[in-house]
Order: C-alpha cells, then sequence, then structure tokens
C-alpha cells in the first residue's frame, strides 16, 4: 500500500521531448539502434535522479513555499525541471566569462561552486585558453590594425549611440553609408540595417506576410526566424530539413488545397531557408530550392547569419559559394555579429522593398538605431576584405579560414570522430550523442586549455548532442595542431571515436 | 399464347384496381372522395420528401492527376511582396552628421536638437567616452557569441551587478537590444492559459511580446485606473480557476505614445487586492523619474520587491545600447535559460556595457542631472503653454512633451500631414528639430498622433526659448485653417 501512495506524493512529471529522429537525419549523423539506446539510458537514470530528489524536495520543504499565497509559482515545478535537475549539473560548461577579447586565444575566468553547481562564483584566476567556440570567422574580433583606429574616431564624432530610432533622429551618415555598402557587397539594389539581428528577422518576415499568407520553413531554422514568421499571424509550415524535393511536394499540395479554414488561395508565399546551419555547419541546397521557388512562384527568404563574410572566393556569402545569382533570391538577410565582428543585422532586396520596410517595420521605427562605432566596424571590416584599403589581407583572410576549416575537418574525420560539416564551411559538430560524454569533454579539454563548445537540447534534437568547432582566420597552423592533439586525446578518454581511424570519405545526404 | 398473357395482365391489372379501389372506396374525409390513385399520390409525396431531408451524395473524389496541379499551380498568382509605393512612403528621415547631443548638424547647419531621448544628456560626455575607448582597445567592437558560448566578457557581469545594486535588487540581466527586452521576457513567464491585462497604450515591443506569450490578452483604458479595476474585476469574480493560472498585469511607467505616467500606488493596490503580478516597463523612466533616478517605484515611495519585474531600455537615459530585466533572484535565473533574446543571440558589444557602468556611476554622483532636466521641462512646458491649434497631453514630469492637435481631422493619416508639415518646416526655417509620432501598419495602438518633444538636460534656457518660438511662429502658419 505505503509505495502506491508515495507515488501520489509525486510532483507533476515534466513534459518529455520528442526522440524521434527521421531517417534521413540519422543516416547524416550515423546514429546507430545501440547507442540511442545507451543514450536514452542515461538521460533515464538523470531523469529519475532528478525525480526522486523532487520528492524529497518535496517532503522535507513542505512547509516552504517561494511564493506568497494566492499566486500560482512564477515557474511551475515541470516547466524548469530540466534546468534544475540536469543543466545544473553541467552548468559550469556554458556560461563562462572570458575576460580578454574573444580572439583565438582567450582569458576564461576561472569559477568555483559551493553548493553543487547552483551558483557559480567568479574568482579572479585567468586560463589562457585556445578558442575553437567564439564567432570571429575573419578574425576581427580583437583590435585590427585599420579598424581599430576608425572606430575610435567614429565613437568622438558620434558618441556611442543616438538615444533615437532611425526613422526619428537616428539616421547618421555612417548609416546610410554602411547600407549603400553592403548593398553593394551583397549585389543587391538596396539594404536596411538594423541594431540587433535577431529583431531583423522577428520584425521584418510580420512586415512581408501577414494573416492568409503561407511560411514554408526549414525544419532546422534558427529561434529568431521561428518567433517572426509565429509574429506574423500567417500559417506555418515546415518541410524536411534540406530536402528540395520534400519542399517541392509541400508548394503542390498547398497551392492546390489553399488556406486551411476557407479553402481561398494562398495570398503569398515565402520559403525561409538559411545559409549555413550551425548546428550543423552543412550549407543549403539553395540553387534546387531557387528553382523550385520560381516556379511555383514563391518568394525566397535566405538568412546568411553565418555565411556572409565566411564563404564564397570573395565572401559574397553563399549565393556567390553555389554560384546562386542574387537577383534570384528575393530577400537576403544576414548579420554582422560573425565575420564582421560588430553586431546587428541587414537586410538587402529590391529597392522598393526596402523603401517600403523603411516605412512599415517596427524595429526601423521604434527602436534605437544600431550604435555608430558598431557601424563603422563593419564599413571598414567590409572594406578589408574589398580589398579596397589597399592591402590584400582580406582575400588573405579569406583563402586561410578556407584551407583551415578543410584541414582541420580531414584531421578530425581520420582520426575516427563522426563529424558534421560541408567542405570549405567554418562551421563544424563532433557528435558525442550521450549527456554524460559532454561535461566530460568539456571540462577535460579546459583543463588542457582548448575551450571549446557543447550543445545539447533543446538546441539539439534531444539524442544528438554535439560539440561545435568554429574556426577563425586568426588561427595559426599551430594553434591548429595543438586543438587537434588535445581533442583527438579527450575524445578517446571519453570513447567519442565511434570510426575507425581513416574511414572513406563519410557521404552527407 | 398471346392471349393466355394478355388475360393474365388485365387480370393483373384488375386485382390492382380492386386492392387500390376497395378499402377506401367507400371511405369520405372532409368531404373528399378518397380514391385508390390518392393514396399513390399521398406515397409519392411521402418519398419526395424524405428524400429532400436526406444528405446529398458526393460522389467520391478522384485524387488530382499530376497535370491538373500543374495547371492549377500555374493559374495561382501571389499577390507583391510590398503594396504600391505612395509619396507617403518615400518620405526619408534627415541625415545627422555628428553626434545626436543637444546641437547636432543637419546639412551643414547647425540645429537644436529635440529629437533624441538623451535626457540626462550624456551623449559626447568625456567619461563614457574615455571608458569606451578602454573597452574597445580592451575587448574589441563586438562579443562574437551567445551569452552561453563564451561571449559572457566580466563587463556583462559587472554591469549586471552593478545595475542590480543601484535598482536595489537581487539581480538582474542584460539583453543586446532595448526592444528586444520586454518581447523576449513576457513569453518567458507567459504561456498558453495564462491571463494579461495589459494597457491599451502599449507600445510595439509589449504588443508583440504579449502576442508570442499566447495568453489571453485583456486591454484596459490607457491609463485609466477605473477600467483597470473593472477588468480585473471581471476576470476574477467568481472563477475558480484565476487562482491556479498565472496572471500578470502589463504597464508602461512612461508611456511613448503620449507621455502618461501610470500611478503606481494604485497599481499595487489593484495588484494586492487581485493578486496579480506586475511587469513594468521602465525604457523611458529609468534615470529620470524619482529622486536619485531610480524610477517609478522610487518616486511613488513603492518598495522595490512589490513590482515583481522590470524592464528597462538602456537607450535613453543611460545614452547607451541594449537592455536590461530585473526583479528577485528566482525572476532573473529563470530568463538565463528560457528567454529568446538572451539564449539566442550574441550577447551586448562590451564597450555598451561598460558605457552603461560609467553611465550609472555618474547618475549616482551627480543627481543634480535630474534637477536640470525637470526645470528644463517646466520651462519647456510653460513656453509651449499657449500654442495656436495645439495643446499639451503629456504629464507635468514627463521628458517627452506630447503635443497633439486642439482639433483632430478625424483620421490619423491627415492628422499626420499636418504635423509632419509643422516639423518640417521647423527645421527648415528654425533649424529646430523635432518629431511626431511614428507608428507602423503592423502597430495596434489607437492614441491619437502628435509631436515629441525630448527634453534633456543638456538643452539651455536658449535652446528652450528658440523651440517655443519656432513652434508659435510655424504652428501658426500650418493650422491657419485648423484653429
Amino acid at each position: 500500500m505505503s509505495p502506491l501512495l508515495l507515488l501520489l506524493l509525486l510532483p507533476p512529471l515534466p513534459p518529455i521531448p520528442p526522440l524521434a529522429v527521421p531517417r534521413e537525419i540519422r543516416r547524416m549523423v550515423r546514429l546507430t539502434y545501440p547507442t540511442a539506446l545507451i543514450t536514452l539510458l542515461g538521460y533515464g537514470i538523470f531523469f529519475a535522479f532528478g525525480l526522486l530528489r523532487d520528492l524529497f524536495r518535496k517532503l522535507l520543504d513542505w512547509s516552504k513555499s517561494d511564493d506568497p499565497k494566492g499566486y500560482a509559482p512564477i515557474c511551475p515545478a515541470f516547466e524548469d525541471f530540466y534546468t534544475r535537475r540536469i543543466y545544473h549539473r553541467i552548468q559550469d560548461c556554458f556560461g563562462r566569462p572570458i575576460a580578454s577579447a574573444p580572439d583565438a586565444w582567450i582569458d576564461v575566468v576561472e569559477r568555483y561552486s559551493n553548493d553543487n553547481n547552483k551558483t557559480l562564483h567568479r574568482t579572479t584566476n585567468t586560463t589562457r585558453c585556445l578558442n575553437l567556440g567564439s564567432y570571429n570567422y575573419l578574425g576581427f574580433a580583437a583590435g585590427d590594425e585599420y579598424c581599430t583606429p576608425r572606430v575610435i574616431e567614429s565613437l568622438k564624432s558620434y558618441a556611442p549611440t543616438t538615444c533615437s530610432s532611425r526613422a526619428d533622429a537616428g539616421t547618421t551618415k555612417l548609416h546610410t553609408e554602411l547600407e549603400e555598402l553592403i548593398a553593394r557587397f551583397v549585389g543587391k539594389p538596396a539594404a536596411i540595417t538594423f541594431g540587433m539581428g535577431y529583431v531583423t528577422n522577428s520584425s521584418i518576415i510580420p512586415a512581408l506576410v501577414g494573416e492568409g499568407g503561407l511560411i514554408i520553413s526549414d525544419s532546422f531554422n534558427h529561434n529568431s526566424i521561428v518567433n517572426g514568421a509565429r509574429a506574423s499571424g500567417a500559417t506555418v509550415m515546415v518541410f524536411q530539413h534540406n530536402s528540395p524535393s520534400q519542399l517541392e511536394e509541400l508548394l503542390r499540395k498547398q497551392i492546390v488545397k489553399g488556406q486551411p479554414d476557407t479553402g481561398e488561395p494562398w495570398k503569398k508565399i515565402m520559403v525561409i531557408v538559411e545559409g549555413i546551419y550551425s548546428m550543423e555547419g552543412e550549407f543549403s541546397k539553395l540553387p534546387e530550392i531557387v528553382v523550385i521557388c520560381k516556379k511555383y512562384k514563391a518568394y525566397i527568404y535566405l538568412d546568411e547569419a553565418h555565411s556572409i563574410g565566411a564563404v564564397g572566393k570573395s565572401g559574397r556569402g553563399v549565393c556567390e559559394l553555389l554560384g546562386v545569382d542574387p537577383a534570384d533570391v528575393d530577400i537576403m538577410m544576414g548579420t554582422f555579429t560573425k565575420s564582421f565582428g560588430s553586431c546587428g543585422g541587414y537586410i538587402a532586396a529590391s529597392e522598393d522593398i526596402i523603401q517600403y520596410l523603411k516605412y512599415a517595420c517596427p524595429a526601423h521605427l521604434y527602436a534605437t538605431s544600431m550604435s555608430p562605432p558598431a557601424v563603422q566596424q563593419v564599413i571598414s571590416a567590409i572594406t578589408v576584405v574589398l580589398g579596397e584599403d589597399g592591402s590584400n589581407r582580406g582575400a588573405k583572410k579569406l583563402a586561410q579560414i578556407r584551407e583551415s576549416s578543410n584541414f582541420f575537418r580531414s584531421e578530425l574525420q581520420k582520426t575516427g570522430f563522426v563529424v558534421l560539416g560541408d567542405n570549405d564551411s567554418p562551421v563544424m559538430s563532433i557528435m558525442l550523442y550521450n549527456l554524460a560524454k559532454l561535461p566530460a569533454f568539456s571540462r577535460e579539454c579546459l583543463r588542457q586549455n582548448v575551450a571549446v563548445v557543447i550543445v545539447a537540447y533543446p538546441a539539439t534534437p534531444v539524442l544528438l548532442a554535439r560539440a561545435r568547432i568554429c574556426i577563425s582566420a586568426s588561427h595559426t597552423r599551430e594553434d591548429l595542431i595543438r586543438g587537434l592533439k588535445v581533442i583527438s586525446e579527450v575524445g578517446g578518454l571519453v570513447g567519442a571515436k565511434c570510426l575507425p581511424a581513416e574511414p572513406e570519405k563519410i557521404k552527407l545526404d | 399464347m398471346a392471349t393466355a398473357v394478355m388475360n393474365m395482365t388485365t387480370a393483373a391489372l384488375d386485382w390492382v384496381s380492386i386492392a387500390f379501389d376497395a378499402p377506401l372506396a367507400r371511405a369520405v374525409v372532409f368531404g373528399v372522395h378518397i380514391d385508390g390513385h390518392l393514396v399513390v399520390e399521398v406515397l409519392l409525396i411521402a418519398v419526395i420528401l424524405f428524400q429532400l431531408t436526406r444528405k446529398s451524395y458526393k460522389p467520391p473524389k478522384k485524387p488530382l492527376t499530376d497535370k491538373e496541379i500543374d495547371d492549377l499551380c500555374e493559374e495561382w498568382i501571389p499577390e507583391p511582396l510590398h503594396p504600391p509605393i505612395t509619396e507617403e512612403m518615400k518620405a526619408e528621415p534627415p541625415t545627422l552628421e555628428s553626434a545626436a547631443g543637444p546641437h547636432t548638424v543637419i546639412d551643414g547647419k547647425e540645429v537644436v536638437n529635440f529629437a533624441s531621448a538623451n535626457y540626462l544628456g550624456l551623449i559626447g560626455d568625456d567619461k563614457i567616452i574615455d571608458s569606451c575607448v578602454a573597452s574597445l582597445e580592451k575587448y574589441g567592437v563586438g562579443s562574437c557569441g551567445p551569452r552561453g558560448f563564451y561571449g559572457t566578457i566580466d563587463v556583462h557581469l559587472d554591469c549586471e551587478r552593478r545595475i542590480a545594486e543601484f535598482m536595489g535588487t537581487p539581480d538582474s540581466i542584460l539583453y543586446s537590444y532595448g526592444i528586444s527586452t520586454i518581447f523576449s521576457v513576457i513569453p518567458a513567464f507567459c504561456k498558453k492559459g495564462d491571463i494579461i491585462v495589459a494597457d491599451e497604450g502599449v507600445h510595439w515591443g509589449v504588443q508583440n511580446g504579449l502576442y508570442l506569450s499566447r495568453s489571453t490578452v485583456v486591454y484596459f483604458k490607457h491609463n485609466d485606473m477605473a477600467s483597470l479595476e473593472s477588468t480585473l474585476e471581471k476576470l476574477t469574480h467568481g472563477n475558480k480557476q484565476a487562482e491556479k493560472i498565472r496572471r500578470y498585469i502589463v504597464v508602461e511607467a512612461l508611456y511613448q505614445n503620449s507621455g502618461q505616467i501610470t500611478p503606481l500606488n494604485e497599481i499595487v493596490r489593484l495588484k494586492e487586492k487581485y493578486r496579480f503580478r506586475v511587469i513594468l516597463e521602465e525604457s523611458h523612466s529609468f534615470g529620470v523619474l524619482g529622486n536619485t533616478g531610480r524610477g517609478l517605484a522610487e518616486h511613488y515611495g513603492v518598495p522595490i520587491e512589490k513590482i515583481d519585474i522590470i524592464t528597462a531600455s538602456m537607450g535613453n537615459a543611460l545614452a547607451t545600447d541594449g537592455g536590461f530585466c530585473t526583479g528577485s533572484a528566482r525572476v532573473v535565473d529563470h530568463q538565463r535559460l528560457s528567454s529568446s533574446g538572451y539564449v539566442f543571440s550574441a550577447s551586448l558589444p562590451p564597450y555598451l556595457a561598460s558605457a552603461a557602468i560609467a553611465a550609472v556611476d555618474h547618475l549616482e554622483d551627480n543627481p543634480s542631472f535630474l534637477t536640470t532636466l525637470r526645470s528644463n521641462i517646466s520651462l519647456l512646458r510653460e513656453g509651449l503653454s499657449n500654442l495656436p491649434g495645439l495643446t499639451i497631453a503629456s504629464d507635468p514630469l514627463s521628458p517627452i512633451v506630447f503635443l497633439k492637435l486642439k482639433k483632430p481631422t478625424g483620421s490619423s493619416k491627415n492628422d499626420l500631414e499636418l504635423l509632419n508639415k509643422i516639423t518640417e518646416r521647423a527645421l527648415k526655417e528654425d533649424s529646430v528639430f523635432i518629431v511626431s509620432t511614428k507608428r507602423s501598419v503592423l502597430d495596434k495602438c489607437r492614441l491619437p498622433v502628435g509631436i515629441r518633444v525630448f527634453v534633456s538636460a543638456g538643452h539651455t534656457a536658449s535652446d528652450i526659448k528658440k523651440v517655443s518660438d519656432s513652434l508659435q511662429r510655424v504652428a501658426a502658419l500650418v493650422l491657419a485653417e485648423h484653429i
């Protein structure tokens, strides 16, 4: 009788996350049944222990309550079950503060905890580590001989902010110059810039597609696109990641079917894809998707957050790399955070669309304009990349990042890791699958002075936890060899080398 | 043979007619002689009526062939991505050629700038610029990563601690952009099924957050406490379920759409009576209201613990960029994993975080800025008290002096045309830079439009006299027919 009564005391069960992985993705990440089962077993053990601890907490603290009487709890117990019982155990691997610029080598601040990782405290000690986690593709993160003096000058002339939105008093000469430059760089007639990449997606998509429209977005799209699509009020459908045939099928079915409630034809259809998917490091199949969209008269929105400035012969992004004419893509979006070492986002499209967006987009009318020194940083960075500063540093950086990423990826594959990422992509992921391997990998690498990034649920599917590497143009060959040595050693200790060393070339589709 | 068949047929017919005629041959109903054929007709009518009441039979749909689908796809024509471009859409804002301080340069001319929310006059301040330069040299411009992946720089943590110290709360969390603060905070705490009561005059960022949260949102009349009380009463009266779900009141401390200030003591009284939580958006009141600039809670003498969540953008009084959210430790901790604008976006550039720390230090050391700001506001209100055709609609303490038309034309579009004429002439003829309300097509707010004059502690008495004189002159000219 008593065990059953004990069950009554259990707190409400947390929601179980989706476990299914589509077959194509499974093949790509080399997920086998034994691996999946052992990973699930690991999660199950954490879950069980978490529930047990919640039960004890309920029994011991039943009289105490954080929230005042009469109010529902501000964070219900099951909503942050994952945070309290699983994430807090490995919290020291995330959010590591640094005390230097996010360059090739960083000073990671040491932290300690007195209560089993629940709260972490900073110390004044730092460790110098190789940085394989920051988005610093072209090496503009630290001071640059061309950019930094100009940025400081613009800071003194224009102040750190304009305290005003672009439509009021926030447009300076620098902003207009940047818009012309980025439009020229990307190959479109006009552009508009915003102070944050996330807000760009969240406020442009509602301005372009409203109720009665259909948004078809890739299943692995970034959270900002998902939020923007949701805020627009249009119907949102998802097509299987990077699968042009499935996209075509979906388009045909939807055009024939029409809107769900009334059966009327859709007002407009927009397909949203990204240039590089940062969790996998692979490029989108843009040429086929463009052909399909043109055939069915759907509009294309391309999010080049990670690919602008980092891929392509002259750094113009995934269109240049895959041979797609920028005039075929209706809206090209990108951010300045990754390759240009600044902050903010832009949209490049035809002049009429940009004129309309300047009239209708809420971020342009209400949000503070981009900080002038950050604008100057982007202008100088693009000038360097285009070679217009009179040197060939830009071309050297682009060649460097291409060679370094290809070298790193092929060496990792030779060592026996399952590595995701296309050729020429500066982002790659090492599959670790098992939740227990993640903190071991991260902590041991840190002990050997290499800073890596680990990603688990909810940023990736439950069974597909991984470590993600971002290569920078400021990494030298010695840095990369050092990084490879440490990762290989730690990967062996942790048991992440799933494939035999020196395998045949892994097929990615 | 044929005759036999004929005989049989006639015999059958005779039998049928006898059968029909016989039983009713003698029946007389209502003076109508019932014959056999009447029975048949009645039966037929009954069958017809029966069939009419049945559902119509649809033959099963044959799936469309590929050719048919191709033809349908050919026929479908989408709407263009943008509506036709009108003259109104082509208007471009003026381009600044220097910092947006109290005086700025537009088109080579020096103008008096009343269009930047530079309330404490910190744009161009030397201490802040020095701290930014030091930060730029040490950390570069961008932080190159989200907070979880080596984008946390020690200045971010210092800034969070400094703001929490200044506000008197346990902790605070930094966001990388002002407007994304509120629309990331609301969905982190409000989910489907929760109840939110919000003011109808909140700005687009708040509206977007409310929409993304998927909770039930009820609006009350702008800054009207009686309307708020009746809405709260209606929602909680007799509603047993209300106890188990989270309930919030969302208000702005200083509304940027109208310049009104929310009566916080009333809100706290109502919140405690009906057991709601308060989310207070302090973008324009942080660093402005209260004796030391600590915001609306200090202004009304309300203990800061009574406000559950406070958010603010640092792009106004603090003259930097980004935003923060502060509250109890639980509130702040929860956002570090579930607030999308924090988790999925790159962190604030480090030089802006050090500018924020320098600004807060400056404000704490020199509360005289606030007295200067207040005297400037009252001086300006005096100068604008007798404008032809325009009336002041904002609160006496608000640094956004909101002027609306005494006689609105009836449509926002026409009102805006008139107001834009005033602001354009003021800039061109008197070198005074003021702006009118900007309203996006996606904005649900229906408050009246007007001219906004942003007062700064950096303005001098002569600047204020200039703008009052200019508005007197231009308003009289433009609104001559509308007074």
